[in-house]
């Protein structure tokens, strides 16, 4: 009895082994099951999802015009201060002031994209871009102005 | 503590396993106090990933402080930011719309199908057979792959906002979902052949790491951890939330109370949220994905206290409101600091290289523990 369950326990042991060793020659020998992603030689085929988080950007018009009203929603969503809205008065031709925005700082090095800006935003002025490769030879270059300079607010955006 | 590492007054040997160690999958530090090869006791040395995040909660509003939990146990962000979203929708009493239910389910059981995969690569990779960690991975990118473009990242992806969810899915999310679990279901069998029937793991697996039931409710264990033991704690069923109350599923048991058990549960599990979302998957209800809140949110004044089930167990949201736009305090209960108090317990007077069998079967996530 003993002998039986010796050997029927060597055998298993070693059928066992054998399965295993069976699945992993079948990947041995079909290449096209590999999923493998060659990244840096990819680089040009390489799409990413259109709602992937990378960064955050202020989509400009051709008129170089944006849609940011300098309401300061997403400094107030953001949780780790990475938006600084620096706000100027415009004077509107009749001679109004109104509040515009002078500047939308964004740090790029405290953003840990968690969407709430962009979901705060009233008028759509920001969203996510699905850039990544985010690496700079100096921290001070990942601040970054989002409105470009000469921008204007977009006509009928209040 | 530290300056006695060497040998105690008993000449037994004390020695470091971690913080770097290659087995653990943070930075946990355990001091060992060996007897030759057979342990006497386990000392877990906390603190090496500690970011104060319930402190960091106070500070942040209702909306915010969600985000910051997909840092805890980052492979089951998801079911996180579920529990804080839960906690606030119950303190606001607002209806969530049954389109955003049926979707918030079904990406928590995606993050648990993900866990436990990476649970299984990095498993049987701490035990020395490397494979397993590819086969595991090639599954589990599918999934990333499915979050990528739904969620908009792939690890802590701030998706389930209290009231709703952050945006709706994509339209390819039920035709992506639909090929994986038919991928899924067809690799499944592979797990079973290259590690689950290998006679050198179960020998290392069987008998190891024993934890009796009774043990294991005083330790506080949860999760897979406990139902290896066979103690019935799934919240899922005791105390359900979202729609698990109205889909089909069996709570996991095993009776054998080793490593091997807890091993077995984790493996069923995933075929468990596999039949979840197959239910669920093309019955999803057509309407907003969000409920509509107010822009500032403001829990009222009192206690609240939210369970759900992760990939690792019981996770507990507490907050203390005084009114204000800030919760007053805030403690999570975590799995992983549970089941790891069991270990000293399970460890003693075993051996040496079974420690990392049954670090492996708990599945400790660090950045859990220390918070």
């Amino acid at each position: 009895m003993f002998i039986t369950n010796y050997i029927k326990n060597v055998f298993g042991a070693v059928k066992s082994l054998a399965v295993g060793m069976k699945r992993t020659g079948y990947y041995f020998t079909h290449h096209k099951e590999i999923i493998t992603e060659q990244y840096p030689d990819n680089r040009d085929t390489l799409v990413l999802a259109d709602r992937f988080k990378g960064e955050v950007v202020m989509p400009h018009n051709e008129n170089n015009e944006h849609r940011c009203t300098g309401c300061t929603a997403c400094e107030l969503a953001c949780p780790n201060g990475t938006i600084k809205v620096v706000t100027k008065f415009d004077i509107t031709p009749e001679g109004k002031k109104k509040k515009a925005v002078d500047k939308l700082v964004y740090h790029l090095e405290l953003c840990t994209m968690c969407n709430l800006c962009v979901v705060a935003c009233p008028s759509d002025a920001i969203k996510m871009a699905p850039t990544f490769e985010h690496s700079v030879f100096d921290r001070s270059q990942l601040t970054k102005v989002l409105n470009q300079p000469g921008s204007k607010i977009m006509d009928g955006v209040e | 503590m530290f300056e006695e590492i060497g040998t105690t007054a008993e000449g037994d040997l004390q020695i470091n396993v971690g913080p770097q160690h290659p087995a653990t999958h943070g930075v946990l530090h355990l001091v060992l106090t060996l007897n030759g090869e057979t342990i006497k006791k386990v000392e877990p040395h906390l603190g090496y990933i500690h970011r104060s995040i319930e402190k960091m909660c106070e500070s942040l509003t209702y909306r915010q402080f969600s985000y910051v939990t997909s840092r805890m146990d980052y492979l089951s962000s998801h079911i996180n930011n579920n529990a804080c979203a839960l906690i606030v929708e119950k303190g606001l009493q607002v209806d969530v719309p049954e389109r955003a239910k049926v979707i918030r389910v079904i990406i928590d059981e995606l993050t648990r199908i993900a866990s436990h995969e990476l649970w299984w690569g990095a498993m049987a990779m701490d035990l020395g057979a490397f494979t397993p960690f590819f086969h595991a991975f090639r599954e589990r990118e599918t999934i990333n792959e499915i979050m990528e473009e739904t969620c908009g990242a792939r690890l802590t992806m701030n998706y389930i906002v209290p009231g709703g969810l952050m945006m709706d899915i994509h339209p390819n999310f039920q035709k992506k979902v639909k090929s994986f679990i038919q991928l899924f279901r067809s690799k499944f069998d592979e797990y079973n052949e290259l590690v689950t029937g290998n006679i050198i793991f179960q020998n290392r697996m069987k008998g190891v790491g024993v934890l009796s039931p009774e043990d294991a409710i005083s330790y506080g264990c949860t999760g897979p951890a406990a139902r290896g033991s066979g103690v019935k704690c799934d919240i899922r069923k005791l105390y359900p939330y979202e729609i698990y109350d109205k889909v089909q599923f069996d709570e996991v048991l095993e009776t054998g109370c080793d490593s091997f058990a807890r091993y077995m549960v984790r493996l069923k599990e995933m075929l468990e949220s596999i039949k979840i979302i197959e239910q669920l998957i093309d019955n999803i209800p057509e309407g907003e994905f969000q409920a509509k809140t107010k822009a500032v949110l403001k829990l009222p004044k009192g206690e609240f206290y939210q369970r759900v089930e992760t990939a690792r167990g019981e996770l507990g949201v507490y907050i203390v409101s005084e009114g204000g736009t800030t919760p007053y305090r805030i403690k999570y209960r975590s799995p992983g600091f549970s089941n790891l108090s069991a270990l000293d317990h399970m460890a003693r007077g075993s051996k040496l290289g079974d420690l990392i069998a049954m670090m492996g079967t708990l599945d400790l996530v660090i950045p859990d523990i220390d918070r």
